[in-house]
């Protein structure tokens, strides 16, 4: 069995190798048998993988202690469900995911490219293949999940393996890990679409019509893992927040911006064919950030405290990162001339500076990130001290950065290509705007001084009213035409142009989730050492200690603290947050209560248990408005599957030869 | 040309707040990150200055009274008692022989007052790609 895992990933390795070596040797050459021989070796890596992870997950489930890897990751104990996410439980085991997943995507685009983009594929075969070769390597010879248990000569194996941390027993844990991955190795692909277009110089935006979908797609991998991170953070860790800026969440942060910045420039290319170097430098610098995200992970080198497995495997990482950038670097500007813009900014008040700016922030804001991130890295090699910013710095930059997007967010979609009259602003702009003065003016009249907060209020209901302005306006244009109803006239209109109103409706679930952000500027806590019988209040909740018990099974002791919780003399019913203190790892968790409701959570999280044994610490949160979040999530959620989505138009009149030039028109202006 | 200027104008405002906000928020909010051991070494400069201190929680020495908690930090021989009173919960790795970081100011009284603590617990422990370790569940929320 092992001995079948190791050699499929050595196979797989030389045939990354040699699937490189041929494409480019075939597509310099047109060599159509070189190249097709390279591209059927992506489908062997594939299978060889699948082979190498099978054998691995099958070692995990069945629990063959043998394995250096299974023990140190799985027992006997655990549920099935985390035998099977012991896979990227650790280094060696996630690496292999890694390489899996890419030989996923390689095969895919392989197979729906077999018959297009004949002068580009063996290019992009190649730039899929050289993370391939890399990550094989680390599988194959640096961090090998096949390595054995031995002693002397024989192998030898435990009798029971460390299982993973309870912390990360969590369903939602157990799926953020693949999700983000899925995001992360996703880019690969328009990557590698992008390089081999510059490499042959093809004419127009072929790559980006390709890869629209798959960066959509792996977009949403990127947010879904980011989200249910969060979620996970705010439900299981008992302080209730869901984002600190520690050098991780930064790590899967940082390629989600640069995404998110590529969406909207690709549009300029597109539409106006504008920003084309840009665009091959977000796309390259968001794969780059991708691999550094998972070497920051992997190598240790920000946080001393965190010190994941501290291994050479930090140094590959580099000099890999090192390669391909410089590789980028040089295509990008020896073909500069290719890349030469064909329309020029005419106006300051344009949907064209609209999307510059967008641009800018978020490319600032990413570096502000990177910056506060390797600060400890940075300042170490200059002063000679480790300094570290925490996220008082990140907030400091990123709070105004996230307004002016959320503003642009507004604007922009309303904004017209190349300039916008006064008049138009007017029209547009005059009531959402008196609707965000008017909510600050009255917030400010309840009692609110928060500055940020009035701000990101007053802008989410601009926003917010701009885009239904914008569905209402159409809906109506719908409505008038065929006498269809205003709501099934919005479900027409958003199915007639999926790409601009699934847009709205992604840019919409990002106001309810800065709403959620907000909230949490509003944030109540209180701790107390309660016994049976006291009552500890906070915001307009009371809350009364009414049971606290103690028992054990055979994985873990818990107490709870049953609390009877009253909102301003209204019994609410019992909370009961519970401690668990798990035997086999020594290692305590806690169970939060959480009552969610649209405008705030109640939260109660029970702390330990005081010196003497009598009293629980209870620590109660109240956090605003927390749920939108998640909600806002979804609505992104939904927006996104909507753009991809093929226009309505196309579909029902393409055929019919009349109407031949408007299927021709919607099927270019849905590019 | 005109309109070249106020792009420039604009692009120079914005990238300006952006370096404003971000030297003064390095320059206020750098923490120094010294072991027990160096801290030891820096004997009174240390007085004052916002540090964050990692070492070993010496077995049996943490205490809790009201919401303060006290502990030792210890290495390399070297020890440093830490008073901890924040608002945020202990995180669950926080217990005897764990790895922790204080994070806070040293008083004059070689007491080290921390407003944050982290923690990671002493067996070795991997955590997962792009995801919370742990060790950081202690923290303030955003």
């Amino acid at each position: 069995m092992e001995n079948l895992g190791a050699l499929a990933v050595l196979l797989a390795f030389c045939l990354a190798v040699f699937a490189m070596a041929a494409s480019i040797v075939g597509g310099w050459r047109r060599n159509s048998f070189l190249v097709e021989s390279g591209r059927r070796a992506v489908y062997s890596i594939w299978l060889l993988l699948t082979v190498a992870s099978g054998v691995l997950v099958t070692g995990l489930l069945t629990g063959d202690f043998r394995f250096a890897y299974v023990a140190a990751n799985s027992n006997r104990a655990m549920p099935m469900l985390y035998k099977f996410a012991a896979w990227w439980g650790g280094q060696e085991g996630s690496l292999l995911l890694w390489s899996w997943l890419l030989a996923c995507y390689a095969a895919v685009v392989m197979f729906t490219n077999r018959r297009k983009h004949r002068g580009i594929m063996p290019w992009v075969t190649a730039a899929l293949m050289a993370p391939q070769c890399f990550f094989l390597i680390l599988n194959a010879f640096v961090a090998s999940p096949f390595r054995m248990l031995a002693v002397g000569r024989g192998i030898t194996s435990v009798a029971d393996g460390r299982g993973l941390n309870p912390l990360l027993q969590y369903p939602a844990m157990a799926i953020h890990p693949p999700m983000l991955y899925l995001g992360y190795v996703g880019f690969a692909a328009p990557f590698a679409f992008a390089m081999g277009s510059l490499i042959t110089r093809q004419p127009g935006d072929d790559w980006i019509h390709t890869t629209r979908r798959w960066t959509l797609v792996t977009w949403l991998f990127q947010t879904s893992g980011i989200v249910l991170g969060a979620g996970w953070a705010y439900a299981v860790l008992g302080w209730g927040g869901y984002w600190n800026w520690d050098p991780v969440e930064n790590a899967s942060f940082l390629p989600w911006v640069t995404a998110t910045a590529f969406l909207h420039s690709v549009m300029m290319q597109e539409k106006k064919g504008m920003m084309k170097v840009w665009n091959m430098v977000l796309v390259s610098a968001t794969f780059f950030l991708c691999i550094f995200g998972t070497f920051l992970t992997r190598s240790g080198i920000v946080s001393s405290v965190h010190a994941f497995a501290q291994s050479s495997i930090g140094w590959w990482f580099l000099g890999f990162l090192a390669i391909m950038i410089a590789g980028a670097v040089w295509l990008i500007l020896s073909r500069l001339d290719y890349l030469k813009s064909e329309a020029r900014l005419e106006s300051v008040v344009s949907r064209e500076s609209s999307f510059m700016f967008n641009n800018l922030i978020l490319l600032a804001a990413a570096f502000a990130i990177l910056w506060g991130t390797l600060f400890p890295v940075i300042s170490e090699a200059v002063t000679g001290d480790k300094i570290t910013v925490g996220p008082p710095f990140f907030n400091r930059i990123n709070i105004p950065i996230g307004l002016f997007l959320l503003f642009l967010t507004g604007v922009g979609p309303l904004f017209a290509w190349r300039r916008t009259s006064l008049e138009s602003l007017r029209r547009n702009f005059q009531w959402p705007l008196a609707g965000g003065v008017a909510l600050v003016g009255g917030l400010v009249a309840a009692g609110m001084r928060h500055p940020y907060a009035l701000v990101s209020f007053g802008l989410c209901l601009f926003v917010a009213w701009t885009i239904l302005v914008e569905f209402s306006k159409g809906a109506r244009a719908i409505h008038l035409k065929t006498g269809q109803n205003l709501a099934r006239a919005a479900v027409e209109l958003t199915q007639r142009n999926t790409r601009r109103y699934g847009g709205y409706i992604v840019h919409l679930g990002i106001v309810l989730m800065f709403v959620g952000f907000t909230g949490s500027a509003f944030n109540q806590n209180t701790t107390v050492e309660a016994k049976v019988g006291d009552s500890l209040s906070l915001g307009h909740y009371q809350m009364r200690v009414s049971e606290i018990r103690d028992a054990e099974n055979d994985n873990y002791t818990w107490y709870t603290a049953k609390l009877e919780v009253s909102r301003d003399g209204q019994a609410l019913g019992a909370m009961t947050p519970e401690r668990r203190m798990y035997k086999a790892s020594r290692q305590g968790t806690s169970e939060v209560a959480i009552r969610r409701r649209p405008n705030e959570d109640l939260y109660l999280n029970f702390a330990g248990m005081s010196d003497d044994n009598q009293r629980a610490v209870i620590q109660a949160f109240v956090f605003p408005l927390v749920s939108w979040i998640w909600i806002g999530f979804w609505v992104v959620a939904a927006g996104t599957l909507i753009c991809l989505v093929p226009n309505k138009v196309r579909f029902q009149y393409a055929r019919m030869p009349a109407v031949r030039v408007t299927g021709k028109y919607a099927a270019t202006a849905q590019k | 040309m005109k309109s070249y200027w106020k792009f420039a104008a604009l692009v120079a405002v914005i990238v300006g707040t952006l370096i404003w906000l971000a030297v003064g928020g390095t320059t206020g909010n750098m923490t120094y990150y010294k072991t027990v051991a160096e801290l030891g070494q820096l004997g009174s400069r240390a007085e004052g200055k916002r540090l964050r201190v990692g070492g070993d929680v010496e077995p049996g020495s943490i205490s809790r009274s009201g919401g303060e908690v006290s502990f030792v930090l210890v290495q390399e021989k070297r020890r440093l008692k830490v008073v901890y009173r924040g608002s945020e919960p202990l995180p669950d790795t926080f217990r005897d022989g764990a790895q922790a970081l204080a994070d806070g100011r040293m008083g004059s009284d070689g007491i080290f007052r921390a407003s944050q603590i982290q923690a990671k617990c002493a067996s070795k422990y991997e955590a997962k790609p792009g995801m919370q370790h742990p060790a950081n569940i202690n923290k303030a929320g955003v």
